[in-house]
């Protein structure tokens, strides 16, 4: 068990190596941040020294080896544009972020596991038609859009909520965030179910295949003839497996709402990474994107590492593999 | 003496005028603007709460709020007195600045001449600047002469030192050594300013509240939160729920309805921001971007003004304002908009007559055609890339076989200035804009007119390779003469001179807009940045 994480773990340094260096030599193909940066009213000599102030006047390839010496003792530079460090910035901006996906997710769960295993449960009736319909919008409906048409409705027609910002945060058991306060929550939740929607879509459509999937089995069929009620059936045997796909899959969704929460972000101006690091692109703010795409890699290799120790740990099938690697 | 004169009389035309804004405020100041507090949503946010980070006109408009400088700009950037009451010539090389007294920095230190030494000082050093304001600073020796009495002198005649002074915040002298970071947190950002800062959550909110001991005009809001919304739908619909009292930069396609809409009031200027195409000049060197009707790249046809002209005269101004625009622009024929600084009677925006360019290009010895590309940014602009398309249909149309190609701001900048051989500009034509941020006539000359010569500061944006001795001259004369009504005669004249032979093909000045709640008003100018003193209630 443990020789393969640490072989996953190495496996994990090797792959962020070679990312840092695609996405390092890839963001310095691109424009030139000095043209960017510099007010053109400036003094020439202003222009080299920001170039120089900025190690842009290296070859890329001394740059590169300036940004790895400095990886090493975790310092990934510093932000062109706000002359502060880029994993700092990064690190500030991600609990607005966390917050948001960790809401997306929950919603997703609490709406779409209910809706998937009645749809199961009922495949041929109108509500599974209804939900398993609604599913297929879930997944095709643009967010950009759908997140515009709910500021429309709820704030703009109906009033309820507020169209944008993250609302007052408060400090519970040393967490600052703003679901701990009533404006908080208000703010909080278009955005959150604008992020869900799509992972909504996939929780219905996977709970729903594990239950037409499960129900089918021997198990199940000798609990009926224990003659156990349905809902104990639901509750205690089908329950357990299906979640085991559905956690797999969300792990790593998990990691796809924290990257791509982006659009979201931008539609309801949500102080999270996504603002950060579209603006960073935008302006070629090349430290902020080299740390903001290394950070996401590692995420999903810490992801994918989690859930692939709990298979090894659940399943000796891939413990064996590990073992041949 | 003459310059006295004509300083003088500046301030006195504007003075009373400001005396109707106090008592207009005044006035309301009795009724119910008391505990009020005022959200507004900003399409961006300054990167730093230091007023001496980055020279980009975001953080200086927000600077403005909080800090003072010596010379300040109104809204159409004539500089009225700032913590500097009065200033003048006192010999060729030196201007002197008469200090305000009385005036006190948020955290209760006293206004003097030593604030102003420190603040340059740390103006030109902020270590990671981006952009710095040294610009401003250089080159400049600063005496104080007694604590309310600065002298600052260049090795050259400078009439320029003033609006220099109206770039750079003024902070107090103990924090003379502070850091960005202590700008950002607060510990330092004390100024003189109309509003104190209360706290900045990056990309969340700025909270400033009003300054009760401020020299100038009282503001009127206790407080204002600001709200950085980069989308503009997400903006218009802040305003229309009633989460913000104010937004800038109305999305062009919201407008029809805000306009319309019960209890919205809507605020449009014409701004100094221009847009231009400018067309390589020069033989050398052959671009790929103009061939023959078999491809070969031939010299540019722009070298003949004719061919300039031509374009000039089939561009549809209008048509682009109407139908590109949503009625957002105005046809320009210069640098300036109408009533703003360095602006010329003498010229008006070409008129659209293609029967005209046909001639000219027959003229030229072009009437078989040619094809070219046209380059642009893509969403740097309010519409740039179907700007662009409506140029390429209507040069197509008068015989020029014309294709576009855009690209991201990012990519733009760097090949539209060093993309080419020898890392000189790449493109034969391309289309760009630009607005005067410092409030001095000669600005836009320096930077796109005259010849480049880089190591003298003359023509960084020059890309298309203009160059008349005696535009230069003229420039040149005016901007080493302490005479300014004079210099400006000079800058009017290179204008003229200038945009006659096409130095640069102005396009439209962009109309920016603003969109509040009913009871707001917001006072307009040339600048499409917000200020937040501006917006006031009605009476």
């Amino acid at each position: 068990m443990l020789t393969f994480a640490i072989k996953r773990i190495m496996q994990s340094v090797v792959v962020l190596f070679v990312m840092s260096l695609i996405v390092f030599s890839m963001v310095n193909l691109i424009g030139d941040p000095v043209d960017m940066l510099v007010n053109p009213e400036s003094l020439p000599e202003e222009i080299d020294r920001v170039r120089q102030d900025f190690g842009l006047d290296q070859p890329v390839h001394i740059q590169y080896w300036k940004f790895l010496a400095g990886a090493m003792s975790g310092d990934l530079g510093n932000s062109f544009i706000f002359g502060r460090p880029a994993l700092t910035l990064i690190i500030e901006r991600f609990p607005a972020t966390l917050e948001l996906a960790t809401s997306a997710l929950i919603i997703a769960i609490i709406v779409g596991l209910p809706l998937g295993i009645y749809a199961g449960l009922n495949p041929d009736g109108w509500g599974a038609r209804i939900i398993m319909g609604g599913s297929v919008l879930g997944i095709s409906i643009p967010t950009f859009w759908l997140g515009l048409m709910m500021i429309i409705v709820f704030s703009v027609l109906l009033g309820w909520l507020p169209v944008s910002g993250r609302g007052e945060t408060a400090n519970f058991l040393g967490i600052e965030s703003s679901i701990f306060t009533l404006d908080g929550l208000r703010h909080l939740i278009m955005p959150a179910f604008n992020l869900a929607l799509f992972k909504i879509s996939v929780v219905i459509r996977l709970a729903r295949a594990g239950v037409e999937e499960v129900m089918a089995l021997d198990f199940i069929k000798f609990a009926r003839a224990r003659g156990l009620s349905s809902q104990r059936i639901v509750r205690s045997h089908l329950l357990p497996n299906i979640l085991i796909p559905i956690i797999t899959v969300l792990a790593i969704e998990f990691g796809t709402l924290i990257a791509f929460a982006t659009v979201t972000e931008s539609v309801f101006a949500w102080p999270g990474l996504g603002k950060l690091v579209i603006d960073a692109i935008v302006n070629l703010d090349r430290p902020i994107v080299v740390a903001y795409l290394l950070f996401v890699v590692t995420l999903f290799l810490v992801l994918n590492l989690i859930v692939d120790i709990i298979y090894a740990a659940l399943d000796p099938r891939v413990r064996l593999q590990g073992d041949d690697l | 003496m003459k310059i006295k004169r004509s300083k003088t009389m500046k301030i006195s035309i504007l003075k009373p005028f400001f005396m109707t804004i106090v008592v207009c405020s005044l006035g309301f100041w009795g009724g119910s603007a008391s505990a009020e507090n005022l959200k507004v949503a900003l399409a961006a946010e300054p990167t730093s709460m230091d007023p001496h980070y980055q020279n980009l006109t975001i953080n200086n408009s927000f600077a403005t709020q909080v800090y003072n400088a010596l010379v300040l700009q109104d809204v159409n950037q004539n500089l009225i007195p700032g913590l500097a009451t009065s200033w003048e010539p006192f010999d060729d090389n030196t201007w002197e600045f008469k200090l305000r007294a009385g005036v006190k920095f948020h955290n209760g230190a006293s206004f003097s001449a030593e604030d102003v030494i420190a603040s340059m000082e740390r103006a030109a050093n902020v270590p990671n600047s981006p952009s710095s304001f040294a610009t401003f600073t250089k080159g400049k020796s600063f005496e104080v002469v007694d604590d309310l009495t600065l002298h600052i002198s260049t090795e050259k005649p400078n009439p320029f030192i003033p609006n220099d002074m109206s770039r750079v915040s003024i902070i107090d002298s103990a924090f003379v050594d502070a850091t960005t970071e202590d700008f950002n947190t607060g510990v330092a950002s004390f100024g003189t300013g109309p509003y104190k800062l209360n706290k900045w959550l990056p990309s969340d909110l700025i909270e400033i509240s009003r300054n009760d001991d401020y020299w100038g005009d009282a503001v009127e809001w206790d407080s204002i939160t600001i709200k950085p919304i980069k989308d503009g739908t997400t903006r218009t619909a802040a305003l229309i729920a009633g989460d913000v009292d104010f937004i800038e930069r109305v999305a062009p396609a919201d407008l029809p309805n805000l306009e319309s809409r019960a209890g919205i009031s809507v605020f449009k200027s014409v701004s100094n921001r221009m847009l231009y195409l400018t067309l390589h000049m020069t033989d050398n060197p052959i671009k790929p971007f103009v061939t023959d009707s078999a491809g070969n790249p031939i010299t540019s046809p722009f070298q003949d003004v004719r061919m300039r002209k031509a374009v000039s005269l089939a561009i549809n101004r209008q048509a682009i304002a109407d139908r590109v625009m949503d009625g957002l622009s105005t046809p320009a024929g210069q640098f300036s908009p109408e009533g703003y600084i360095g602006y010329s009677n003498n010229l008006k925006a070409d008129p659209y007559d293609p029967d005209r360019a046909k001639e000219l290009i027959a003229a030229a010895g072009y009437a078989d055609g040619f094809k070219l590309t046209i380059h642009g940014p893509a969403g740097r602009y309010t519409n740039d890339t179907r700007i662009l398309e409506a140029i390429a249909q209507m040069l197509s149309r008068v015989g020029i076989d014309t294709s576009v190609e855009t690209m991201p701001a990012s990519v733009f900048f760097k090949r539209f200035a060093s993309g080419g051989v020898d890392n000189k500009p790449e493109f034969t034509a391309a289309v760009s804009g630009y607005a005067n941020g410092s409030g001095e006539p000669s600005h836009p000359l320096r930077i796109f007119i005259h010849t480049r010569q880089k190591e003298r500061g003359y023509g960084p944006g020059n890309r298309n390779g203009y160059s008349n001795v005696d535009v230069d001259k003229l420039i040149e004369d005016g901007r080493s003469s302490m005479d300014i009504a004079k210099g400006e005669k000079a800058f009017i004249e290179a204008t003229d001179i200038a945009m006659k032979e096409y130095a640069l093909v102005p396009i439209h000045h962009e109309i920016a807009t603003w969109a509040a709640r009913e009871g707001i008003t917001y006072e307009l100018g040339a600048l499409d940045s917000t200020f937040l003193h501006f917006i006031r209630s009605q009476e």
